[in-house]
């Protein structure tokens, strides 16, 4: 479909439904409830896959070049696809009006390469329902078995569509989409003032619940160098636009509490398109990228035209929502050293169990030797201030001395001395500050069960 | 029988839901070329007076086409439900970012961004945002409404008595589709409204009233909606009326859809309620009487709040008998949004307030919670405090009995206690609860239907009625109704949309009644038209008229089956005998006797029973419940579509679930709504579904006196899930050493937490 003279912050979802493609539908306008959802075909290594995408968070300019897959066609000659027919049969649609973004997220679940026996549900989990209170979703996907063979399945062992570098403007706006990091740097050394995106799960809300306008954009996502991926035996490294979905296919040795980090970050359309960059670069208290991070002592990798450097994470943060980042500067990487530290978990408190923003997150890492005395210890806390907070005190109370219920007492000290969160809609301060502590209590919890 | 498992028509929609082809009203934007998009001028106050409003920069602005304010009204500059309250432009501004104007535009954005010119002045005044500052002021839309029964100072003489309070929270709708309406002229003169509405007759009226119409001037259809629940019974009627002002004045089409943050910043809510209680029990706990004082938070206009408010009275004794009772009934007035229909319609409020006494008795006498609530269910004879006679009172004690039994309650209550005993940082929780609901809208009048059912000559069927489909499966039901009586395929059957120019004078969609109402409609005009086809059948395959059988989409003799004729045949050979191929059907509830005054009398036809077993796990570091099991047992008469049954009592238990425990409405202190979006405002999803969800129905349960032995099934569910909030309770209750346990609702994983560190030190 020609795209141009569309204004460049304009929805791949109002660009397809003023189209006439009404299947995809607006419930949220901010990549929570799922009803817009479309299926892009993105490379996976060995041939591509469909993903799972919000269409109301993605900019018409991101999805030039591009191959997607709307509701409407899924049904060959009238007949259904096997995730349709399972939803339609078994009750998965009342009002119907989040229906085709559940089609869309179960069908790609359905395709994903390399399942193995009945579908996740969870697959589902950025897909909100008023009306089934979903275990009719639940059956629906659980009866799916694999992907029959036909055109669906065929068209995944071809490549993602080629990707070009390029620019668009519309209505004195600039959308560049530059893919090699040299043209990058120099763009956005010309253009500091131009807003950085990359899956835009951040961005799009901005635009569409804000109305945030910005002149001139500059996509990161098609720079091959920052989508890189190394597990070497002295570090992990995470290129800053890979999409939270390639991290987790990539990174194939990563230890259980990363799984479960990655399973309390927010939902599988958003993880298709978020980045670790991305997140960082918001500098947002309640990111759930940084606590963890921070945790295993990440380091930034920092470029411009000017070079590189590097800034831990631990001071990559100077105030709320304010990055240490130059002008013309952007986030190369994300590298973790190794070894990782013994015992990490990574907890959060919200209203809802999944697909929630933190009231209060926690990331906690510790090593003990054989006398049980405390020899590495990260305590980190996010929604508990302006910036996500590595507690020093709370550490120095641990180190050198015996892992035991004593040392939770002199933590929960250093917590209430350091820690000065707010009120808000999300959650009181004392709850705020109980949960920091909680959390410290739980992991000591969880640590004794795995020792013993 | 369980639920479902036998084979079950699907949704009649389905088909339209999984490939994207069902339309919702604004996915017909694309048809109305030079469609305007309107966008509100809204207030930065709760409580202020409008002082200016200067829109010439507006008018001036790119792509913006004019902006509405009350001087555009032809007719009335009003939309207000029953009392007339509600001015569509304001003087005064009476709740956060109540629309002052609205601007047309050639684009959303372009109206969007006129709006903001749009200079608007205002002298703010004091507002008042919680039910107790309305108290304290005397600020109230109605009351006191008043219900006495027996003696009230048997409370006081009783070996147990004892008071408290109990704030419940309110509610958001979260319909996936938000409001939205289209409105065009039509070729005559008129002007047609597609709505997103679950009452098109009424939206129709505000239309006229608001154009200076009559009403044949005016139609109104809805082809579905993406969820209601309540949220657009009256409140799509301002937003219509905006569409049809702008295309009356700019004689182009006008769209107003409301994206998600504007929806629940303007549009009302589940009430919020105040009450406060005494109980008087015997020590066995049985209950002797109980006064309870409501106190609703209606917002700013009267909207639905009075019915609301009766349902909640009437409701306040859920399952059981109140000997003595003395109940009164408040609506306060704030400056938020006007609350509103919300599944249950009050229902869910006064049988909260039932079971937290119930629960607060058996902990203070130290008996079982479920214990105390079956000593005191109702027996053949009993009234109710409101002085009807409670039908089947033993179905409720059949009904606690079995889901007992097949939930293996006894069991597992003494393995949660073991549970709680090795565990230090979890405990588990398990209650049951009982459901009555009472089926009909206390408004009597409203309870009436008609319908239009239409043969043509190729023997296929429409079928009009006046309900709306907004997900429950009115159409599928009806469609059932109509095939089955005219003995014709489901497919032959076309389901309508609802339109006023088709069935005039409706009523709204809701009260969980319409299969009840509209079903009964469309069988009546069935009837008529078989007894019509009767005699022409009868002639084509030569039999006696009184052996006419309609089946399987032939009509044969019932002595001579394969003496038959294809139900086409007899529709074309009707038409040329010059025999009408179209009825109309009517329906009115009989029987219902009720005193408006005094709230006495019969206002339900009949009740709706259930009960649910749940059980939770809680977490104690964080104060997260996780639901680990429900069963659930209702009374849904004769189902006439299990599949949608099953659907609307387990969408019901979630949607209740969520609003006792996730879904909390915080307004900050300028009467900002401060959870208003999908991000802060939490629906379930899918770490809210219980691991085991077993859901069945109460076998031969048909009622003689509904359509087809069926019973209604919309909101009763949603009161179910008390049991989760109960079972909650149980778990806070296991982490201290006895005694009542206070659990704030809703109960957010922060208020667990809060609880179990008072229950720890009680």
């Amino acid at each position: 479909m020609p795209v141009e003279g569309v204004p460049a912050q304009t929805t791949l979802l109002d660009f397809l439904r003023d189209r006439g493609l009404t299947g995809a539908k607006e419930g949220c306008a901010e990549g929570e409830c799922g009803a817009c959802t479309v299926l892009m075909v993105a490379e996976n290594g060995l041939g591509s896959e469909y993903r799972a995408v919000n269409s109301c968070l993605l900019f018409v300019p991101s999805a030039i070049d591009r191959e997607f897959f709307t509701v409407e066609a899924l049904a060959r000659d009238g007949e259904l696809c096997e995730a349709q027919k399972a939803m339609a049969e078994g009750g998965g649609s009342q009002c119907g009006y989040c229906t085709p973004g559940f089609v869309m997220s179960l069908f790609a679940e359905q395709y994903r390469p390399g399942r193995e026996g009945p579908c996740d549900p969870h697959a589902m989990g950025g897909n909100l329902c008023r009306c089934t209170g979903y275990r009719p979703i639940r059956d629906a996907a659980l009866a799916l078995g694999p992907a029959p063979a036909g055109v669906f399945l065929e068209r995944l062992s071809h490549p993602a569509p080629a990707m070009h570098g390029g620019e668009y403007a519309a209505h004195h706006v600039r959308f560049d989409r530059p893919d090699r990091l040299e043209d990058c740097l120099a763009l956005v050394a010309k253009s500091p003032a131009a807003k950085l995106v990359a899956g835009c799960t951040d961005v799009g809300v901005e635009s569409n619940l804000k109305f945030r306008r910005w002149p001139h954009f500059i996509s990161v996502e098609l720079v091959e160098a920052l989508r890189v991926f190394e597990d070497t035996p002295e570090h992990i490294r995470v290129g800053a636009a890979l999409p939270l979905t390639d991290l987790a296919r990539l990174w194939t040795q990563a230890p259980p509490f990363v799984k479960e980090w990655m399973g309390l970050f927010a939902s599988v359309p958003i993880r298709n398109r978020a980045t670790l960059g991305g997140n960082l670069a918001t500098a947002s208290p309640i990111g759930d990228s940084a606590p963890l991070l921070m945790a295993l002592d990440a380091e930034l990798h920092l470029s411009s035209i000017r070079g590189e450097r590097v800034v831990p994470l631990a001071r990559f943060f100077k105030s709320y929502r304010e990055p240490e980042l130059r002008d013309g500067e952007l986030i190369r990487a994300i590298q973790i050293p190794k070894p990782l530290p013994d015992f990490v978990r990574f907890y959060k408190a919200a209203k809802r169990r999944m697909d929630d923003i933190s009231i209060v997150s926690a990331a906690l890492a510790i090593n003990c030797d054989e006398g049980g005395r405390v020899t590495r210890a990260a305590f980190v806390f996010g929604g508990v201030g302006p910036v996500t907070q590595r507690v020093d005190s709370a550490e120095a109370a641990a180190l050198g001395r015996l892992w035991d219920e004593a040392a939770l007492e002199r933590i929960g000290s250093a917590l209430d001395e350091a820690l000065r969160p707010m009120d808000d809609h999300r959650g009181s301060a004392a709850y705020r500050c109980a949960m920091a502590k909680g959390f410290v209590h739980k992991f000591f919890w969880e640590w004794r069960q795995a020792s013993t | 029988m369980a639920a479902g498992k036998h084979v079950s028509e699907q949704h009649e929609s389905a088909h339209g839901h999984v490939t994207g082809a069902a339309l919702y009203t604004d996915d017909l934007c694309v048809r109305f070329p030079g469609l305007l998009h309107a966008w509100p001028v809204t207030a930065p106050h709760a409580h202020a007076r409008l002082v200016g409003l200067d829109a010439s920069d507006a008018v001036r602005a790119p792509d913006v086409h004019s902006v509405l304010t009350a001087a555009d009204v032809p007719g009335e500059n009003e939309t207000g439900s029953n009392r007339h309250d509600e001015p569509l432009f304001p003087a005064e501004v009476m709740f956060h970012q109540q629309p002052v104007a609205w601007v047309l535009g050639e684009t959303l954005e372009a109206a969007r961004l006129g709006a903001a010119l749009v200079r608007a002045e205002y002298e703010p005044r004091a507002p008042i945002l919680t039910i107790e500052d309305a108290i304290q002021a005397g600020s109230f839309l109605a009351g006191p409404l008043r219900i006495d029964r027996g003696d009230a100072s048997a409370i006081e003489s009783s070996p147990l008595c004892f008071s408290g309070e109990l704030r419940i929270g309110g509610q958001e709708h979260f319909y996936l589709e938000t409001q939205c309406a289209i409105a065009r002229l039509d070729e005559s003169g008129g002007i047609v409204v597609d709505s997103s509405t679950q009452h098109p007759a009424e939206t129709q009226d505000v239309i006229a009233r608001v154009l200076g119409l009559a009403w044949h001037q005016v139609s109104v259809q809805c082809l579905r909606m993406g969820g209601a629940f309540g949220g657009k019974e009256v409140q799509a009627n301002p937003f219509a009326a905006v569409a049809a002002l702008g295309a009356w004045k700019t004689k182009r089409p006008v769209r107003v859809r409301l994206p998600r943050l504007l929806d629940m910043a303007l549009t009302g809510k589940r009430h919020p309620f105040l009450a406060r209680y005494k109980a008087g029990f015997n020590t066995d706990g049985k209950l002797n009487g109980v006064r309870i004082e409501l106190y609703s938070d209606g917002g700013w206009s009267l909207d639905l709040s009075m019915p609301v408010l009766s349902r909640a009275m009437f409701h306040c004794d859920n399952a059981y008998l109140l000997p003595a009772a003395e109940i009164i009934g408040y609506v306060c007035r704030t400056n938020k949004t006007s609350q509103t229909a919300f599944r249950g319609f009050g229902g869910p409020q006064g049988m909260l307030v039932v079971e937290e006494i119930m629960d607060q008795a058996a902990r203070r006498l130290n008996l079982d919670p479920h214990d105390v609530r079956e000593r005191n269910f109702y027996s053949e004879g009993d009234t109710t405090h409101y002085g009807q006679l409670v039908k089947h009172p033993d179905r409720m004690n059949t009904i606690w009995d079995r889901v007992k039994a097949s939930s293996s309650f006894d069991t597992r209550c003494a393995e949660v206690k073991a549970f709680n005993v090795a565990q230090r940082h979890k405990k588990r929780g398990i209650a049951v609860t009982p459901m009555k609901f009472g089926i009909s809208f206390t408004a009597t009048y409203m309870n009436q239907a008609g319908a239009l059912v239409v043969i043509y000559r190729d023997g296929s069927v429409q079928v009009n009625h006046g309900g709306t489909e907004m997900g429950q499966g009115l159409h599928t039901k009806i469609r059932t109704i109509a095939a089955r009586t005219l003995g014709i395929a489901a497919e032959r059957v076309r389901m309508m949309p609802t339109r006023t120019d088709k069935i005039p004078n409706t009523s709204a969609t809701a009260a969980s009644a319409s299969t009840d109402l509209n079903g009964a409609a469309v069988l009546d005009a069935c009837d008529q038209l078989k007894r019509r086809l009767a005699p022409v059948a009868a002639s084509l395959i030569q039999c006696d008229e009184s052996q006419v059988t309609f089946a399987n989409g032939t009509v044969h003799s019932a002595d001579c089956p394969s003496n038959s004729v294809s139900f086409d045949r007899v529709a074309a050979a009707a038409y040329r005998e010059r025999i009408p191929l179209f009825a109309q059907g009517f329906y009115q509830t009989p029987g219902l006797r009720y005193d408006h005054e005094k709230l006495k009398g019969k206002p339900f036809h009949y009740f709706v029973w259930g009960a649910a077993v749940s059980e939770v796990e809680l977490d104690l570091f964080t104060g997260e419940a996780k639901v680990l099991r429900v069963d659930i047992l209702e009374d849904v008469g004769d189902s006439l579509a299990p599949l949608i049954d099953r659907g609307q009592i387990e969408g019901g238990f979630m949607q209740g679930l969520g609003w006792l425990t996730i879904e909390e409405l915080l307004w900050d202190a300028s009467g900002r709504l401060a959870t208003g979006s999908a991000s802060t405002y939490k629906l379930p999803s899918w770490s809210e579904l219980p691991e085991v969800f077993n859901v069945n129905f109460l076998e031969r349960a048909a009622d003689s006196d509904v359509v087809m032995g069926s019973k209604a099934v919309g909101e009763p569910p949603l009161m179910l899930a008390i049991s989760v909030r109960e079972a909650i309770r149980s778990a806070v209750a296991a982490c201290g050493f006895g005694g009542p346990v206070a659990l704030p609702c809703p109960s957010t994983p922060e208020k667990i937490f809060f609880a179990i560190q008072k229950a720890r030190l009680s």
